[in-house]
């Protein structure tokens, strides 16, 4: 289990992700190697899972973004797998969320402009499968982003 | 706008799964000179295209076991400042991620608690205590899918 250092060496990572593995240790007041030991035990118990990049679509020319809230036809006892199954295969889709609540799911779909995003949703979303109602909300700001946890 | 070539999504992609991969490791997989490769991540960093780095925890093993999206209506609209709410909410540290929408909701946050009692308590004291919180929907996460995006 997680101890306080543990959760003190992920606050200060989560904080600053593009810290060197020397620098986070020091934070910490750990010896670069007592750091690294932790941050292995939590990757191989899959509580880190990645560092990744974080990817600017708008800088992609990816000006609009729309979040569709589906409620699946439930009648139908597959509906929400071949839904899942199907919305996977469309590039713009980003984000895929299935929920307990008023809808079903909800996808995040990334379009050039508002020309381009009518035409995903006509030929690829509405298209898709066991779809029962469907709304749309248009991102217009991120106020914030970080996806932090409150260790 | 940058133009891509499709070594460039490869990097863009592969960098978004990992950010700590090399320069010259990932060269060798795409058959490029480390100095090549770091010309052109430097490319994508100088146009905005690869952002900073984020570090991805399991909520749930770090005792966060509900997540929850929140719609958020302001009540009286015209009286309640925009900015005031903004900086609430953003200040919250449960709350992970605001965005501002139009449509059904004007927010919508994403909101980590330990357990639904734990949910119950910071929105009833943070969230819905904040200026202007009006109609608020909650619709509980269960499963999430990131995907790579039209790459």
């Amino acid at each position: 289990m997680l101890d306080d250092v543990d959760r003190r060496l992920l606050r200060y990572w989560q904080a600053e992700p593009s810290l060197s593995p020397g620098e986070l240790a020091q934070r910490c007041g750990l010896t670069p190697g007592k750091a690294g030991r932790r941050i292995s035990r939590m990757e191989e118990e899959g509580i880190i899972q990645g560092l990744g990049r974080v990817v600017n679509w708008t800088a992609l020319g990816y000006a609009v973004e729309v979040s569709l809230r589906v409620t699946l036809d439930k009648t139908q006892g597959n509906a929400f797998d071949v839904f899942l199954a199907e919305a996977r295969q469309v590039p713009e889709v980003i984000e895929v969320q299935t929920f307990l609540g008023r809808v079903d799911l909800r996808l995040s779909i990334i379009a050039r402009d508002m020309a381009h995003y009518q035409q995903i949703y006509r030929s690829r979303i509405l298209t898709l499968p066991h779809i029962a109602d469907i709304e749309a909300l248009m991102h217009v700001a991120r106020i914030k982003d970080d996806e932090t946890l409150p260790l | 706008m940058i133009e891509l070539d499709d070594i460039d999504r490869q990097l863009i992609a592969s960098l978004a799964r990992n950010a700590r991969q090399s320069a010259s490791a990932l060269g060798k997989r795409y058959g490029l000179s480390q100095p090549a490769t770091w010309r052109r991540i430097r490319r994508l960093e100088e146009a905005g295209v690869l952002g900073g780095q984020r570090l991805r925890l399991d909520a749930e093993k770090l005792g966060f076991g509900v997540t929850v999206f929140l719609g958020i209506k302001l009540a009286r609209k015209g009286h309640v400042s925009l900015e005031d709410f903004e900086r609430a909410v953003a200040a919250v540290p449960e709350v992970q991620t605001v965005e501002h929408i139009l449509g059904l909701y004007d927010y919508r946050l994403r909101v980590v608690a330990r357990d639904l009692p734990d949910f119950e308590r910071v929105l009833r004291r943070r969230i819905m205590t904040l200026p202007g919180a009006g109609d608020v929907e909650a619709n509980v996460l269960l499963t999430e899918e990131r995907l790579a995006g039209p790459l």
